[in-house]
């Protein structure tokens, strides 16, 4: 072992000679590295994490998220409920697009039908009526219905550059369609108002960008003037690359590393309790026994929450007793994991299962973080009432297919509602399925109670926020008496950052650093 | 020789079509490609569409036949993760990837020819017997984990201090098991451009450090190999008649080996060397992982895990021909080595 170290060493003293001294920059590049890089340029053509984080890099939305869930004004300065079904909004003025181009009311209007055509976008944006341009810089969003949500929604919004992105190719092909197959004008090209413009791409390898020299926000104390992002998937090789220097801002931080990350005294770590749901579906079409609720009651007692989110998940996951996070408006407070081994094994003699049946259960193995350990250490504590259940876990690319096929009476599945509303986790995980109106498209138990969804139609109608809340609350409490499915735990977020850089105030639940307003300390 | 190639070719070809087919056969095996290319929350009814659009609905017949009609024009599809035909994503990466596996093929080279006749020629030395345990170990650690392992070493750098430091001696031998890093761990920096998508590490130091730490995680597995194959044949031809004959006619013991020795011991490292360099293209799925090395096998887990069906039949197909022209050029080599050899198969 010693002469090979010494050897090593050697070797390595060797090499190091020939490595040349990385050179100064004359001024701040943050190297931030992903587990992967925007599959397009294009922030409508895929809703989808990667997408959302270079939209707000490269665009900015008319509100957005604080840390607390209230909205901050971008490029929408103020709003106003006209009447039950129109807001109206102020924008800001003086902006100017990449391109030069000034940005106006008819962007927005623009903006709003392109995500209407956009097929992952157009069920959030169904909402929407029309758009009316008053003037120069107030728009009319006109509703359907009441709409308790729309500016949520308008987190969604980034105006694009309606000039730049009208017109045809040199191949006569619009230049603003959306292609998911295939190339487009505005998979290549890009043209927002944000913090930074795209100056190089090559995909799978890096994307190049610049600080915006005309920025409207002149206040905000970002310094970082180069943003290079490298997609590197390997968690061990992610890791290597911040503590070896070699970038400066890391997302995700595997678990099993968080402890690595936080002992080196040159890198620092952030994490925060997120709002991504882990929940196991139990199928009442596919058992008969889960029709009786008192067994599915006796699955939430048998299964340890908070043994799970300490022990296998290392602390690195808040425990759940319901789909909303603290701090949305559906959270109950009044409900908590209930395990409860003994009080299980009653329910399931009283339900007439005291000898237990077998069941099979699939989950995802590289989606959520430790999804495979997770089912197998939910399997071993059913084995405790008698369940005996029959386990595969598969890669995420074949196991949606299987979750919509509802291949297992037990299926694992993570959400985080787009919305950063209560009533989206209801619509698509507990509502009964409905499969004209999409309703309940990822309730894999098949559960449903016509008098929690009545109840769920009545909050997505209603304006005054306090009544809302009570209701999504009574839902979570309905679904929790059901036992509707077996909650986990939310799944923490952590980055790590070189000690220069100030992550901390621009890291959100929502997992969009605002980058634009990094500090690099110099 | 043209007639050699010419059977050659439509190896090639046997080989690319029936690649394609075992390709498609298994993608139904693979993932549906749509569930990666939406947004979890986007309604059954844009998925059917985008499903029928991409033609997925076909039976296997007719799209296996659309996609045949297609390649017999060099159109191999479009990539559903690029946005580009995958032709052009595969010709993009594979500089990358050839320029890793020729560094290790070159690192393989200089150092498994004066081992291994180094320890055939002085097998009882300690050194020849240090050679061939760490060959051992070296065989049997996976390629991963070296990385890793030369990552922490190298690249992030450790340090240890089981020797008091504060003395002169202890201070010393502390910096002899401790590194500093500060080679890259991951990526190929900036290499320069050449020309089309041959971008290159070999012109300035800088771009060659980028090199160093995935030529050997890659090297590390051929070079036991490539060592033990030399050692073995050296002993071999070392024991045999004509070598004993020279020796009593007092040739000169360095001509021995090096002249009549070397050249019939290198006639089948040649040929098995040819065929594992050509596996070595395959191995570099694993180490262009760790290192986040911007070339094929990287491209190819990456279109795995995003099911990108044109792109995986493709690299298959063009995987297939490497191992073909491999072979090719390593029978065309060993004909020059060794002119009993007859390409066309008529005896000489």
């Amino acid at each position: 072992m010693f002469k090979k170290t010494l050897l090593a060493s050697a070797f390595g003293a060797a090499m190091l000679t020939a490595a040349l001294p990385q050179a100064a920059l004359a001024d701040n590049t943050l190297r931030m590295a992903y587990d992967a890089d925007p599959v397009s340029l294009d922030i409508h053509e895929q809703l989808s994490g990667g997408i959302l984080q270079l939209s707000h890099m490269v665009f900015d939305p008319l509100v957005r998220w604080t840390k607390d869930y209230q909205f901050e004004p971008r490029l929408a300065t103020e709003w106003e409920q006209v009447d039950d079904t129109t807001l109206r909004i102020k924008l800001r003025e003086g902006v100017k697009f990449h391109s030069g181009n000034d940005f106006t009311a008819k962007d927005v209007a623009w903006t709003i039908e392109r995500l209407q055509r956009s097929g992952d976008f157009k069920a959030i944006f169904e909402t929407i009526d029309s758009v009316n341009v008053v003037d120069d810089h107030t728009v009319e969003i006109v509703t359907k219905q009441p709409d308790p949500l729309l500016l949520n929604i308008a987190t969604y919004i980034f105006p694009m550059d309606s000039e730049f992105y009208s017109g045809e190719t040199d191949s006569g092909k619009a230049k603003d369609e959306i292609v998911k197959n295939g190339n487009s004008y505005a998979s290549t090209h890009v043209s927002g108002t944000g913090p930074f413009k795209v100056t190089g791409r090559q995909q799978g390898v890096k994307v190049e960008f610049e600080r915006f020299a005309d920025y409207w926000d002149t206040e905000s104390p970002g310094n970082v003037d180069h943003i290079v992002l490298t997609p590197i998937n390997e968690n061990a090789t992610r890791v290597s690359a911040l503590l070896s220097g070699d970038v400066d801002f890391i997302a995700p931080v595997p678990p099993n590393d968080l402890e690595r990350v936080e002992a080196d005294p040159d890198a620092k770590l952030v994490t925060m309790s997120g709002t991504r749901i882990i929940l196991l579906h139990m199928n009442q079409e596919r058992v008969e026994a889960f029709k009786d609720a008192r067994v599915r009651q006796a699955f939430t007692y048998a299964i340890n929450q908070e043994g799970i989110a300490s022990r296998l998940m290392k602390g690195f996951a808040t425990p759940a007793a319901q789909l909303s996070p603290e701090g949305y408006a559906g959270h109950n407070p009044d409900l908590t994991p209930r395990y409860d081994l003994e009080k299980a094994k009653e329910l399931m003699a009283e339900a007439g299962y005291e000898d237990g049946f077998s069941i099979t259960m699939m989950a995802p193995n590289n989606r959520y973080v430790n999804d495979a350990k997770i089912a197998q250490a939910v399997a071993a504590m059913l084995a405790k009432i008698n369940v005996r259940v029959d386990l595969k876990t598969l890669p995420k690319a074949q196991y949606w297919g299987e979750y919509d096929n509802r291949a297992a009476d037990m299926m694992l599945i993570g959400w985080h509602a787009d919305t950063e509303d209560s009533a989206n986790f209801f619509q698509y995980l507990t509502e009964c399925p409905n499969a004209e109106t999409g309703a309940g498209q990822y309730n894999a138990g098949n559960y449903c109670n016509p008098e929690l969804d009545k109840l769920l139609e009545q909050a997505n109608l209603e304006l005054d926020k306090d009544k809302r809340a009570d209701m999504l609350q009574q839902i979570e409490q309905g679904l929790y008496d059901d036992a509707a499915f077996v909650p986990l735990h939310w799944q923490d977020l952590a980055w790590a950052s070189a000690n220069n850089a100030d992550i901390e105030p621009i890291l959100n639940v929502m997992n969009f650093p605002y980058l634009g307003d990094l500090v690099i300390e110099e | 020789m043209i007639a050699f190639l010419i059977k050659r070719l439509f190896h090639a070809l046997l080989v690319m079509f029936v690649i394609s087919l075992i390709a498609f056969a298994i993608q139904d095996n693979l993932g549906d490609p749509v569930q990666q290319m939406v947004g979890q929350s986007v309604p059954e009814s844009e998925r059917a569409a985008l499903r029928e659009e991409l033609g997925l609905n076909d039976p296997f017949l007719v799209q296996y036949l659309r996609f045949a009609v297609n390649a017999t024009q060099f159109d191999f599809g479009y990539s559903y993760v690029f946005h580009e035909p995958t032709t052009q994503v595969i010709l993009r990466h594979l500089p990358a990837t050839l320029e890793l596996v020729f560094a290790s093929t070159l690192l393989i080279i200089l150092l498994s020819v004066p081992i291994g006749v180094y320890s055939a020629i002085k097998p009882r030395a300690w050194l020849s017997r240090f050679f061939m345990g760490v060959s051992i170990v070296g065989i049997s650690i996976p390629v991963f984990l070296t990385a890793i392992v030369l990552i922490q070493l190298f690249a992030i750098g450790i340090s240890w201090s089981p020797f008091p430091a504060d003395t002169s001696w202890g201070g010393w031998l502390n910096g002899l098991i401790s590194t500093e890093g500060g080679l890259p761990a991951y990526g190929r920096g900036n290499p320069e451009h050449v020309f089309g998508t041959w971008y290159t590490n070999f012109t300035s130091l800088k771009g060659l450090t980028y090199l160093i730490l995935p030529a050997i995680s890659l090297a590390s597995i051929m070079l036991p190999l490539f060592i033990r194959l030399i050692r073995a044949e050296m002993l071999e031809v070392l024991q045999s008649e004509y070598v004993k004959f020279a020796r009593a006619k007092g040739i000169s013991m360095r001509r021995i080996y090096f002249v009549h020795a070397l050249k019939n011991t290198m006639l089948p490292v040649i040929t098995v060397g040819g065929v594992q360099i050509g596996t070595l293209v395959a191995y570099t799925i694993l180490t262009e992982t760790v290192f986040q090395w911007p070339g094929m096998g990287l491209m190819f887990l990456d279109a795995i895990n995003r099911s990108d069906i044109p792109l995986i039949v493709t690299y298959l197909m063009i995987v297939g021909v490497i191992f073909v022209v491999t072979n090719t050029v390593v029978d065309l080599i060993y004909g020059l080595v060794n002119p009993t050899v007859k390409l066309t198969g008529k005896p000489a």
